[in-house]
């Protein structure tokens, strides 16, 4: 390709979701040029990162150039107009398949949007595709897909964190500005971090889960990827608020996230859980993340200890109750409505279990069979009903330490990305990667996951930051804070296909 | 072992999955490492706690009115097998 097309193409890469609508409406730049740059960066790099499973290059067309009608008309531009976005193939999309990284929905195309994903093409957002994930969520590492391994775009030795590590990888290598996961036990937070960008979880109920293919009900939540916080707000503008069609959708007004991102971080009143910065920890993720701690002391924020200490039950309560409603939940998947049917079977029985044995992959049986056992007759209060209590506790610390302070600062992951094939045979290690991001699915709360800096290795280390129900608010304002004095987000990786030598870290 | 291998294969039963001589042994080994991990829930005394099911503001109920549903080419769209507007099966009763 010629330089100067290259440039240009990269330029409209790197460009957040607020340049991007701000320049279409300027008439500056066009929706078109800007899917056009996309598609051809995801032509590129993909096949290096394998972050997408689909790309929907007719229908993003169709949909800029639509956008690009709107303008030229004169018709009001929807807060997200123009923005190139890539959804978990978790997230039901009407045509377009959508698989959840297992083989038991090959061939599924659901009949309609998901109720986020259709608020996201009202504000403007365009789709260009699909992203690679742990099958039905399931993991932490992307490696349970059936379909394709995703590479860490900062070491495609490294895998890029789970389950939605397909969405973190695109936004890392500037294939799409946005892209939206889901989160169960950490599945957006700590792929965010391993990869480099913000990402968020909302409060239980926030979003709509109308269309969220289920794993465990009471715990998933989608949330937004982006390179800059202030995306990333824009985008749960766009995607939260109650919705009919989900009874757990909470009917508390959507606040303003815009201005409370501009609000500095003066004034708030932020707890350091000791259970959090463990014996074990990574001395660089201990480091960087009190390093941010200090700055957000600089920027007016008082700082205490907390304690938070039913932290140590939260791994073994998150996988009995994880896995008690997958049992339940992946029980739909029987070869008779929709999905993959086994071939020969002689009746109903057979057909169940050949079904969903030929089409489910190792990790799924594990939890299918984890859950089951947890809830068959005679466990189900030793496990089931005993977890349930925990998660009582553990909200209950939470309770504790908000009636204190107004946000909680952590790492997310214990560890910078790990290597493909590390933990792949070890569930249990693969399970502790979630050790500081399932607290917060069982009690319900926001957090979000901000680069911090990168370890001596190059690989990013992420901070989360945990608000009171509700509290997105809060929970941005910091990050915003914190993001404009860490300055994180012009280090790139190095990616082929990335011609210009990528700025060195602290630029 | 926290499990044994024959209760693996009354789970897989339970669950509609059927593994081989090896899977099964497998998850005996994998089941039990977890189920291990997961016994530390025992040092708590739970005695007088309340359960989560869930960590939701409670249930918004809407109003129960009539809309048109998915209709029959939609809803039978992903259907492996079909006929006369029915999800067809292999016979039920063996």
């Amino acid at each position: 390709m010629s330089g100067s097309g290259a440039a240009g193409a990269d330029d409209l890469t790197r460009l957040g979701a607020a340049a991007i609508r701000a320049r279409i409406a300027a008439g500056e730049i066009t929706a078109s040029a800007v899917v056009e740059a996309c598609l051809q960066r995801i032509a590129e790099v993909d096949e290096a990162i394998g972050a997408f499973v689909t790309v929907d290059g007719d229908g993003a067309r169709a949909a800029a150039a639509a956008i690009d009608a709107d303008r030229r008309a004169g018709r009001p531009l929807g807060p997200l107009a123009g923005v190139p976005v890539a959804l978990k193939d978790i997230l039901a999309t009407a045509h377009l398949p959508t698989r959840c990284g297992s083989r038991v929905l090959e061939p599924f195309v659901p009949p309609f949007d998901a109720t986020l994903v259709a608020r996201l093409r009202r504000a403007g957002a365009i789709v260009v595709g699909k992203t690679n994930m742990d099958e039905f969520a399931m993991g932490s590492s992307t490696e349970n897909s059936a379909y394709q391994l995703t590479r860490n775009p900062w070491d495609t030795a490294r895998v890029p964190g789970g389950s939605s590590g397909g969405s973190a990888a695109a936004v890392a290598a500037d294939e799409v500005p946005i892209a939206l996961g889901t989160d169960t036990g950490g599945s957006i937070r700590q792929p965010a971090a391993l990869c480099g960008v913000v990402g968020l979880k909302p409060t239980y109920g926030r979003v709509s889960r109308y269309g969220l293919v289920a794993f465990a009900s009471s715990l998933d939540q989608a949330g937004p990827f982006g390179n800059a916080v202030a995306d990333v707000a824009a985008v749960l503008q766009a995607i939260a608020g109650h919705d009919p069609l989900d009874s757990t959708s909470a009917p508390q007004p959507v606040p303003d996230y815009g201005a409370a991102i501009a609000r500095g971080a003066g004034g708030l009143r932020l707890g350091v859980p000791r259970e959090y910065f463990p014996g074990g920890l990574d001395g660089e993720v201990a480091a960087s993340v009190r390093s941010a701690i200090d700055v957000a002391r600089r920027l007016g924020a008082t700082v205490e200890e907390v304690s938070l200490p039913h932290t140590e039950y939260a791994i073994p309560t998150y996988y009995i109750l994880a896995t008690a409603e997958a049992s339940s939940n992946l029980a739909r998947y029987d070869g008779v409505r929709y999905g993959r049917r086994a071939a020969g079977a002689v009746d109903l029985a057979s057909l169940y279990v050949r079904s969903r044995s030929e089409g489910f992959g190792p990790e799924v049986k594990r939890r299918i069979m984890l859950g089951t056992y947890v809830l068959s007759s005679g466990y189900y209060d030793a496990y089931y009903l005993k977890g349930q209590k925990v998660r009582t506790l553990i909200r209950r610390d939470f309770d504790a330490a908000f009636a204190q302070v107004d946000l909680l600062v952590t790492p997310t992951s214990p560890t910078t990305a790990f290597r493909i094939g590390e933990k792949v045979d070890d569930p249990l290690a693969m399970y502790l990667s979630d050790i500081f991001t399932v607290t917060l699915n069982l009690a319900g709360l926001p957090g979000l996951s901000l680069p911090c800096g990168t370890s001596r290795a190059g690989l990013p280390i992420g901070l989360q930051i945990i608000g009171r129900p509700f509290a997105e608010d809060a929970v941005l304002r910091l990050a915003a804070a914190l993001e404009a004095e860490i300055g994180f987000a012009p280090r790139r990786p190095r990616l082929p296909g990335r011609t210009a030598a990528a700025p060195a870290a602290g630029h | 072992m926290a499990i044994s291998l024959d209760e693996v294969r009354r789970i897989a039963r339970l669950a509609h999955l059927e593994f081989g001589p090896e899977e099964q042994e497998r998850f005996t080994r994998q089941l039990s490492a977890i189920l291990d991990h997961v016994r530390s829930l025992e040092r708590l005394d739970t005695q007088d706690v309340e359960p989560t099911a869930h960590a939701g503001t409670g249930a918004a109920l809407r109003e129960d009115r009539p809309v048109p549903p998915l209709d029959e080419e939609a809803a039978l769209g992903n259907a492996p097998e079909s006929e006369r507007g029915l999800f067809k099966v292999p016979r039920v009763l063996g």
